[in-house]
C-alpha cells in the first residue's frame, strides 16, 4: 500500500503514456491528485486501446445500420440476425504488439480475447478467422513469428474446439518490425438471448469468474499502444498467457448460465483486465460499482490494488447478476471448476469505489473515465495521387513464365502448411474449406451456412488510402458473392503507424472515407471493429493495413459455389470489365520489382450489379465454379481453379488482341469474376448477364492437363508443385515450436 | 517434503523434439552434441514426513499417472 | 431391468463420454444419431455409472486440456472405471482420436500415441486402408478398401514395443492404416511417424477400436465426404 500512496511524479506520469495536458484533466476531474491505483486505471482507460482517442472522430462517419443489423459498434462485437430467431454475432481485434513479443502466446491470446467478446454476448462461436502479416521473408525474423503466431492460433483454436476456417498471409519489408496478427470469431445465437453489458438495478451482486487473477500483461493495453523501441524484448514478461483449455470450460458454464434467466449483463476482461470491464458496464449503465478487491481470486499473494486493476490476466469476465441468484451461478461455475467469486454490488453514486484490507483504494467518478476521455483533431495530411501506370509503356515479358513467378511468390504461394495446422473441421459444420473464396459454414441443425472472410490490400491502401478502403470493403462483398452468399456485414480492424503525424492520420481518415463509401454503396455496414495505431518501430510504420471482416448468408448451403474446375469442355466465362490496369499489381512488384502507380479504381455501382448477376447464377445452379479476380488477375485466378480442381483440369485460354497480353493477364481490374459454365447453361448465363448490364466474354474452355495461353503452356501439376511448394520450403528451417 | 520426478522417454522410443533441438544446436555451430532426449520434471510439496512412505506414494502416483509407462521412464528425487 | 421395452425396438443404444475439454462430442453425436436413429446418451466424466448401452464412444478434443499427457488424466476419471467395466462385459467401445489416446491410457488397447513425426497439429483427409473388416466396426468395409477420413491432432503417432507390434500385427488387431490413394502404404503417406503406418487399433476380443482419424467428420455430403458413415452403419446392423 505503500506504492499506492507514493508520490506521483512527472516521471510516474510519462511512464503511464499520459501527456501533461491529459494529467491537467485527471486533476480537473479529480479535484486532486490521483493516487497511483488512480493513475493507472486513468492510464489504461485513455489508452489509445481503450479509448479510439485518434480515431473516434471518423470511426463515427461509417455506416452502421441495415434492416438486419441488431447491433452495431459499441458492445462487444456486432450482431446480425439471419432470420428464423438466430443471429450471427462477430468481431475482429488485434493482437499486434503481443505477438510480435512472443509470437505463440501473443496470436493464442488474441485468440481468446475475441472469443470471449463473441461468447460474452450469448453466442457459441461457430468460426475463427484471422489476418496475418509478417515482414519479409529475408528478414530474420520473419520465420520464427510465422512459426509462432500460427501454432499460438492452433494452439489455443483447436483446443477449444472452435474451427479456424479462413484467413490471408501477407509478406513485407514494412511489418519487419511490426507484425499483425488479427483474430475474428464469428458466433451463433438466437435472438431472443442476446446479453449486453450495461449494468442495471442497484444493489444487484456482481460476479467475478473464470480464472484468477494473476500479475500477467500488466500495462499490455498501454504498451499495445506505443511506438516499438529497438529494446522493446525486454518487455517480455507483460505478455499474458493463454489457457485454452480453461477458455473451452468458460464457454461453456457461461452458456450454460446464459441459458437460465439470472443475467443483468455480462462482459469478458479484456484489454485493461477488471478496470475496462467495470467501468464500462456502470458507464454503460448510468450507475456506480463499490469492489473489495480482497475478494478477486488471486494466483499470488501479495497483489496489490494497482495490479489488480490492471491485470491482463485471461480468461475472466465479469456479471451483474438478478438478486438472489448467485446460488444458481456458482452452481454452474462449480461443475465446470471455474472461479466464482461476488466481488461487489451496483451503486447509484456513478463512482468507482475500490477497497482493499478495509482501506479505500480509488474512488473515481465513472463517466469522466468511460465517456469523457480525450478524443483528438489530429492533424492530416492526403495523401498525393499517384500517376497512373501505362500497361504499353511496360517491357514484355513470357506470360508463362511470369505466372510461374508469380504463382509461387510469397503473397500467392499456398498458405496450406498454415491452415494444416488448425483444425478447421471441429463442430462438423465446415461446407468449405480454407482455400477458396470464402470459408462456409451450415448455421447447425439447419440448411442455412455462414459465409466468411478477411480482406484488404496493403499496396492499395498504401498507394491510395481511400481507394484502398474501398477496394478492402469490395473484395470482402466480392468473396462471400463468389461462393453465393449474400453480403450482410463488416467488421473492422485498422492497423495504422503512427497517427501523430499527419501523412498516417491522413491514411486513417482516407482509409476510412474510402471503406464508409464503400459499405454505403454496398448496404454492408461496418458492425463491429477495432483500431490498432502506432503499428511503428524506430520510425517505420507499416503499410496502411483496414483488414475487412466480411460475414454473408446462404439460404442452401448446398447451392455452394467452389473455386475448383469442375471438368473438361466447358466455357470459363470472365464477368466484369477489364482495362489491362497493372498499377499496384502484384505483377509489377513481382516481375518488374515496381511498387508505384496508382491502385485500380472500384467502381461501386458496378460492383454491386456484378455480385447481384454472380450470387443470382449461383442460386439458379448455372454455373460450376466461381472464383472472384484479384491478386495477380486473371491468368492467376484461372491457375487457381485448376490448380484446386480434382483431376488437375487445365484450360485454353483466348485472350483479346486489343491489350498488352501481360496486362490481360495481370491487370489486377476490380469487380470481376470468373465463372465455370456448362454448355447447356452457356445462353442463360451469358443472358442474365445482360440483364443485370455486366459486361461478359468466353475466355476459354477447360480441359487438358495444362492452361495454354499465345501458344504457350505450363502443365497444372508443376504449377501446384509451385504454388504448395514455398511455404513448406521456407518454413523448413524453422524447427516447431512449442 | 519435496519430490521430484524426472520423467523421460524410453530408450527407442523415438524424441522428435529432441532430434529438432539437436538440428538446432548443430545450426548454432554447437558441434559434438550426440543424441538429445527431453523430458519433462514435475515438483509435488508432499505433507509426508517418512521417505519410505513417500516415495512409495509417488511410486504410485507415477505409474497410475504422472508417467505413461508404455513410453516412459521415472526417476523420483526427494529432499 | 427395463429390458422388454428394448428387446421389442431393436434401436441400437450408444453413450458418448463427456470430458471438459471434450470437443468432438456434439459431431459424434451427430453422426451416432443419423445412422441410429436415437440420440445418443451424453455422459458427464464425474458419472460413476453408466446407462445400460450397446456402444459407447470417447470422442475427440483435449479432455483435461490434455494437459501432463494426451488423455492421462481423463483414463484416470471415474466414468472411465464404468467405461472398463462394460467393456470387459462385451459392450462395443469406439475411441476417435482424443478418445483412441484415452482408451491407451487407460489400458484398453495397447500401445501409446507419441507426438507427431513433424511436431506439428495436422489437420487433413487421409486415406486409409481398411486391413481388418472382421468386426462390428468395419462390416460395411471391405478388405483392402481405401476411404478416405479427415485426422486433426499434434499427437498421434502410433507407438508401441517391438513385442506389441508383433502381436497386434499377428492377431489381425490393426483396423487401418494410412495410405495413398491407391492404397500404397509408405512413408510417404505416413502423416504422423505411426510404426507401420498405424491407423486404428482394435483390442484382442475386437470389441474395442481406437483410431486417429475422424470417420464423423466425413458422415455427411455437405462436409466433402461420406466414407465415414459406414462405420456408424455397420454399428447398427451388428448391434441391432
Amino acid at each position: 500500500m505503500s506504492t499506492n500512496n507514493s508520490a506521483i511524479t512527472p516521471e510516474t506520469i510519462a511512464a503511464h503514456g499520459i501527456t501533461p495536458s491529459e494529467y491537467e484533466r485527471i486533476l480537473e476531474i479529480l479535484g486532486r491528485a490521483p493516487n497511483l491505483t488512480e493513475l493507472g486505471i486513468f492510464s489504461v482507460m485513455w489508452s489509445e486501446h481503450c479509448s479510439y482517442k485518434s480515431s473516434k472522430k471518423w470511426l463515427k462517419t461509417l455506416p452502421t445500420e441495415a434492416p438486419w443489423v441488431i447491433c452495431g459498434p459499441g458492445e462487444n462485437a456486432g450482431v446480425v440476425d439471419i432470420g428464423d430467431g438466430q443471429a450471427l454475432i462477430f468481431k475482429m481485434e488485434s493482437h499486434n504488439h503481443p505477438s510480435f513479443i512472443e509470437p505463440y502466446q501473443g496470436a493464442a491470446t488474441g485468440v481468446g480475447g475475441i472469443l470471449r467478446d463473441v461468447f460474452t454476448m450469448g453466442a457459441r462461436p461457430i468460426a475463427n478467422l484471422n489476418a496475418l502479416r509478417f515482414g519479409s521473408p529475408d528478414h530474420p525474423k520473419t520465420r520464427h513469428l510465422v512459426a509462432g503466431v500460427v501454432a499460438g492460433i492452433g494452439g489455443y483454436g483447436n483446443c477449444v474446439g472452435v474451427p479456424t476456417v479462413g484467413g490471408e498471409t501477407n509478406f513485407h519489408p514494412s511489418y519487419n518490425g511490426n507484425i499483425l496478427v488479427n483474430a475474428m470469431t464469428v458466433g451463433l445465437a438466437d435472438t431472443n438471448r442476446i446479453f449486453y453489458s450495461a449494468a442495471a438495478g442497484v444493489g444487484n451482486p456482481v460476479v467475478y469468474v473464470g480464472s484468477k487473477t494473476g500479475r500477467d500483461g500488466i500495462h499490455g493495453a498501454t504498451m499495445a499502444s506505443a511506438e516499438f523501441d529497438a529494446d522493446s524484448d525486454e518487455k517480455r514478461p507483460t505478455v499474458q498467457v493463454g489457457d485454452p483449455f480453461t477458455e473451452k470450460l468458460l464457454i461453456e458454464a457461461c452458456l450454460e448460465l446464459m441459458a437460465t434467466d439470472v443475467i443483468v449483463a455480462i462482459q469478458d476482461m479484456g484489454a485493461a483486465g477488471l478496470t475496462s470491464s467495470s467501468f464500462e458496464m456502470a458507464s454503460k449503465g448510468g450507475l456506480g460499482l463499490e469492489i473489495d478487491l480482497d475478494q478477486v481470486p488471486t494466483r499470488e499473494p501479495g497483489m496489490s490494488a494497482y495490479e489488480i486493476m490492471l491485470s491482463e490476466s485471461q480468461e475472466r469476465m465479469l456479471i451483474v447478476l438478478k438478486p438472489g441468484k448467485e446460488e444458481i451461478a456458482k452452481a454452474i461455475f462449480d461443475k465446470w471448476e471455474l472461479d466464482f467469486a461476488v466481488i461487489g454490488h451496483l451503486t447509484d453514486t456513478g463512482r468507482m469505489v475500490l477497497t482493499q484490507h478495509g482501506a479505500v483504494q480509488a474512488d473515481l467518478p465513472i463517466d469522466p473515465l468511460a465517456q469523457a476521455s480525450p478524443e483528438y483533431d489530429r492533424p492530416w495530411v492526403a495523401p498525393a495521387k499517384l500517376p497512373v501506370v501505362e500497361a504499353a509503356d511496360l517491357p514484355e515479358h513470357d506470360v508463362i513464365g511470369a505466372l510461374k513467378t508469380l504463382i509461387a511468390c510469397p503473397d500467392l504461394a499456398s498458405r496450406r502448411w498454415i491452415w494444416e495446422q488448425y483444425d478447421h473441421m471441429v463442430m462438423g459444420d465446415t461446407a468449405q474449406r480454407p482455400g477458396g473464396d470464402a470459408a462456409v459454414v451450415r448455421v447447425h441443425g439447419t440448411n442455412k451456412a455462414v459465409a466468411m472472410c478477411v480482406d484488404v490490400t496493403p499496396r492499395y491502401c498504401q498507394a491510395d488510402p481511400y481507394e484502398g478502403g474501398r477496394q478492402a470493403v469490395a473484395e470482402a462483398y466480392r468473396n462471400l458473392s463468389a461462393v453465393g452468399a449474400k453480403p450482410l456485414a463488416v467488421t473492422d480492424n485498422l492497423n495504422f503507424g503512427n497517427p501523430e503525424k499527419p501523412e498516417i492520420m491522413g491514411q486513417v481518415v482516407e482509409a476510412i472515407r474510402g471503406m464508409g463509401q464503400a459499405c454505403r454503396e454496398l448496404d454492408f455496414p461496418v458492425v463491429s471493429g477495432n483500431v490498432s495505431l502506432y503499428n511503428e518501430t524506430q520510425g517505420q510504420g507499416i503499410l496502411p493495413t483496414p483488414a475487412i471482416g466480411g460475414v454473408g448468408l446462404l439460404a442452401d448451403v448446398n447451392k455452394m459455389a467452389t473455386v475448383a474446375i469442375k471438368g473438361p469442355g466447358h466455357a470459363l466465362v470472365l464477368l466484369g470489365e477489364t482495362k489491362g490496369w497493372l498499377g499496384a499489381s502484384l505483377y509489377l512488384r513481382e516481375i518488374e520489382q515496381r511498387e508505384d502507380g496508382a491502385p485500380p479504381p472500384v467502381m461501386l455501382h458496378r460492383e454491386r450489379r456484378t455480385g447481384d448477376l454472380v450470387r443470382s447464377l449461383i442460386e439458379d445452379g448455372l454455373v460450376l465454379a466461381c472464383h472472384d479476380v484479384s491478386d495477380g488477375g486473371i491468368l492467376v485466378a484461372v491457375a487457381e481453379m485448376a490448380m484446386a480442381s480434382d483431376g488437375l483440369i487445365g484450360a485454353l485460354l483466348e485472350p483479346p488482341s486489343a491489350l498488352p497480353l501481360a496486362a490481360w493477364c495481370f491487370g489486377e481490374d476490380q469487380g470481376r469474376y470468373i465463372v465455370e459454365v456448362g454448355d447447356d447453361a452457356l445462353a442463360a448465363v451469358l443472358e442474365a448477364a445482360v440483364t443485370h448490364d455486366v459486361a461478359t466474354r468466353v475466355i476459354g474452355r477447360t480441359g487438358g492437363p495444362v492452361i495454354e495461353i499465345g501458344g504457350r503452356s505450363v502443365a497444372v501439376e508443376e504449377l501446384r508443385s509451385l504454388n504448395e511448394g514455398w511455404l513448406p520450403t521456407y518454413m523448413g528451417q524453422e524447427i516447431a515450436q512449442h | 517434503m519435496k519430490a521430484t520426478i524426472h520423467i523421460s522417454l524410453k530408450n527407442g522410443v523415438l524424441d522428435p523434439q529432441g532430434k529438432a533441438v539437436r538440428t538446432a544446436l548443430g545450426s548454432l555451430g554447437f558441434d559434438g552434441v550426440g543424441d538429445v532426449r527431453l523430458g519433462k520434471v514435475i515438483e509435488l510439496d508432499l505433507a509426508e514426513t517418512n521417505r519410505d512412505q513417500a516415495r512409495e506414494t509417488v511410486e504410485r502416483m507415477c505409474k497410475s499417472l504422472l508417467a505413461n509407462t508404455v513410453i516412459e521412464n521415472y526417476r523420483i528425487d526427494l529432499d | 431391468m427395463h429390458s422388454r421395452i428394448q428387446r421389442r425396438i431393436p434401436a441400437v443404444k450408444a453413450a458418448i463420454i463427456v470430458f471438459p475439454g471434450s470437443n468432438c462430442d456434439r459431431d459424434v453425436a451427430v453422426a451416432v444419431e443419423s445412422a441410429m436413429g436415437t440420440k445418443p446418451y451424453m455422459v458427464w466424466h464425474r458419472e460413476t455409472d453408466l446407462p445400460a448401452v450397446d456402444l459407447v464412444v470417447v470422442p475427440g478434443g483435449f479432455s483435461y486440456g490434455d494437459y501432463l499427457r494426451c488423455g492421462a488424466m481423463a483414463a484416470q476419471s471415474p466414468v472411465m472405471r464404468a467405461v472398463k467395466a462394460q467393456a470387459a462385459r462385451g459392450t462395443r467401445v469406439l475411441g476417435i482420436c482424443n478418445g483412441f489416446q484415452i482408451l491407451t491410457e487407460a489400458g484398453l488397447l495397447p500401445g501409446a500415441l507419441l507426438r507427431n513425426r513433424d511436431l506439428k497439429f495436422i489437420c487433413r483427409d487421409v486415406h486409409l486402408r481398411v486391413d481388418n473388416n472382421d468386426s462390428d466396426f468395419c462390416r460395411r468395409y471391405m478388405c483392402g478398401e481405401v476411404v478416405r477420413f479427415p485426422v486433426a491432432h499434434a499427437e498421434g503417432n502410433y507407438f508401441a514395443d517391438d513385442e506389441t507390434i508383433r502381436r497386434i500385427e499377428g492377431e489381425g488387431q490393426v483396423a487401418f492404416r494410412y495410405c495413398r490413394r491407391d492404397g500404397a502404404v509408405d512413408e510417404a503417406s505416413n502423416p504422423n511417424g505411426s510404426l507401420g503406418n498405424i491407423a486404428g487399433i482394435y483390442d484382442e476380443h475386437f470389441r474395442v477400436l481406437g483410431l486417429m482419424p475422424h470417420p464423423e467428420r466425413l458422415a455427411d455430403p455437405v462436409l466433402g465426404g461420406t466414407d465415414g458413415k459406414a462405420m456408424f452403419e455397420s454399428l447398427v446392423e451388428a448391434l441391432s
